[in-house]
């Protein structure tokens, strides 16, 4: 369902990502692991048309979605995006945070839009919070939270950028459990972390991102247990 | 030579009078300022470079000069051009123009305050730029400059006291009417700083803890 093609994405001189390659089929799971700097961000934050690459193809459902002149707005309703740091809108309540955009950008009427919040929270486990504001929500509540609202959308991608990596130990747990319903549910899903046990448990592949390339991919056993290339082995052997 | 407050007494509905008027093209002006201003920041801040150099020329030149001065090529130079403003129009344009000047740095600097993540987050759900500022940046930047926004305020009021060199019978001008027959200047105008200072600090006050309120329901 997704191509990329040869995509470069530079900031200036530097450039970040070099040709990445690669497909994702509908229903997969793909773990994205690498070094810090290495670009994971930037090629997730590509796929969403959050940064513009300077070359190469993302075709989406047979639609190349870098040609100039798409509609960056219809394309993103299609790619959920969940983010390091939740992102919550502080002035709404839960529930606002997640039926904003289904009431503005697909106009759906407001007690449609509520019971689909209601509904998107209750898959989250957090019915109960449904009238909170972000700061009295914990971090992880905060991030099931920024899930339900990607969700509510009904996205044909996920997009985790780090996830669990501003939690608390203790609340890294109820993060990855709602993720791992997701891809059981059957999500395409391209998750940004390091989370090993994840990982090993829903991926379906593991991308090892270094230099601006894809330096190794395969099933999360293969990357992890048995790396062909030296350099993953060496990069393992940091965060393992 | 004793002080004589009855001047006062005797001519309280005149000052009265005055100080409506004040409150009126006060509490236009900064309606209208804070339309112009958070236009005008917004118009700042676009990509469109013509809006950028507009907006900061408008910013720059009223910031930069006195608003005596202002006032007096709306109400006495215009007229030369054709355009001629009542007191009343030209002292509600005037100040609202030049009120609105600061209240656009004050509003784009909130905008600005806002982190990165909230317009992110916003596009990443499918919203337009425009639906995202209405509805995700613009909410939180406004509350978060509502102490300077009540300064403005503040300054608004005490600064619509030149309105009266273009001849507006507000609160300041009334005195000095009362002035030029009773010569009881320091009763006058001891009695109008008074006034004033009654209005802005009952404002500051009542507005300060109407922000909280918004704080704590929230
Ligand atoms: N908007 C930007 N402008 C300039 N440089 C940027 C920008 N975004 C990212 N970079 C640079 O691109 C490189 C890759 O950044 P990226 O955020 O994709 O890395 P990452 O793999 O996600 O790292 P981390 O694990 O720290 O999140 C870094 O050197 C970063 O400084
Ligand atoms: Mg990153």
């Amino acid at each position: 369902m997704i191509k990329v093609r040869n995509l470069h994405k530079s900031f200036g001189k530097l450039e970040v990502l070099c040709g990445i390659d690669t497909e994702i089929s509908k229903g997969e799971v793909v773990v994205i692991i690498g070094a810090s700097g290495s670009g994971k961000s930037t090629f997730l934050r590509c796929l969403n048309l959050l940064e513009i690459p300077q070359k190469g193809q993302i075709i989406m459902d047979g639609v190349n979605i870098c040609e100039p002149g798409v509609n960056l707005n219809h394309i993103r309703q299609n790619v959920g995006m969940v983010f390091q740091h939740f992102n919550l809108f502080p002035h709404k309540t839960a529930l606002q945070n997640i039926s904003l955009a289904p009431l503005k950008v697909k106009n759906i009427p407001p007690q449609e839009a509520r019971n689909l919040a209601l509904s998107q929270l209750e898959k989250v486990g957090l019915l109960e919070k449904a009238n909170a504001y972000p700061r009295h929500l914990s971090g992880g509540q905060q991030q099931r939270v920024a899930i339900a609202r990607a969700l509510a959308m009904q996205p044909k991608v996920m997009l985790f950028d780090e996830p669990t990596s501003a939690l608390d130990p203790e609340m890294i747990k109820e993060v990855l459990n709602v993720m791992k319903q997701m891809a059981r549910d059957g999500m395409t899903m391209v998750v940004v972390s390091h989370e090993m046990g994840f990982a090993r448990e829903a991926a379906d592949r593991v991308i090892y991102l270094e230099g601006g390339i894809i330096a190794e991919e395969g099933p999360p056993e293969q990357v992890f247990f048995h790396p062909q290339a030296a350099r993953t082995k060496e990069f393992l052997s940091q965060i393992l | 030579m004793t002080l004589d407050y009855s001047v006062i007494v005797k001519n309280w509905p005149f000052l009265m009078l005055g100080l409506q008027e004040t409150l009126r093209i006060s509490s236009l002006a900064v309606t209208m300022g804070f339309c112009i201003g958070s236009l005008v920041a917004l118009a700042r801040l676009s990509r469109f470079n013509l809006l950028k150099i507009i907006s900061s020329a408008y910013i720059e030149f009223i910031r930069g000069t006195p608003l005596l001065v202002q006032l007096f090529i709306l109400y006495y130079g215009l007229p030369q051009l054709g355009i001629d403003l009542d007191r009343r129009a030209a002292a509600a344009i005037g100040l609202s123009i030049n009120s609105g000047a600061y209240v656009a740095e004050i509003v784009r600097a909130g905008i600005q305050s806002i982190d990165r993540g909230q317009m992110e987050a916003a596009r990443s759900l499918g919203m337009s730029g425009t639906m995202a500022m209405i509805h995700v940046i613009m909410p939180q930047a406004l509350r978060r400059v509502i102490p300077p926004l009540v300064n403005e305020l503040i300054m608004l009021i005490k600064d619509s006291s030149l309105l009266s060199v273009i001849a507006l019978t507000e609160l300041m001008r009334a005195g000095e009417h009362i002035r030029t027959r009773t010569y009881q200047d320091f009763e006058i105008f001891t009695t109008i700083a008074l006034i004033y200072f009654v209005i802005t600090y009952a404002l500051s006050k009542i507005l300060g803890y109407l922000e909280r309120r918004l704080q704590v329901s929230d």
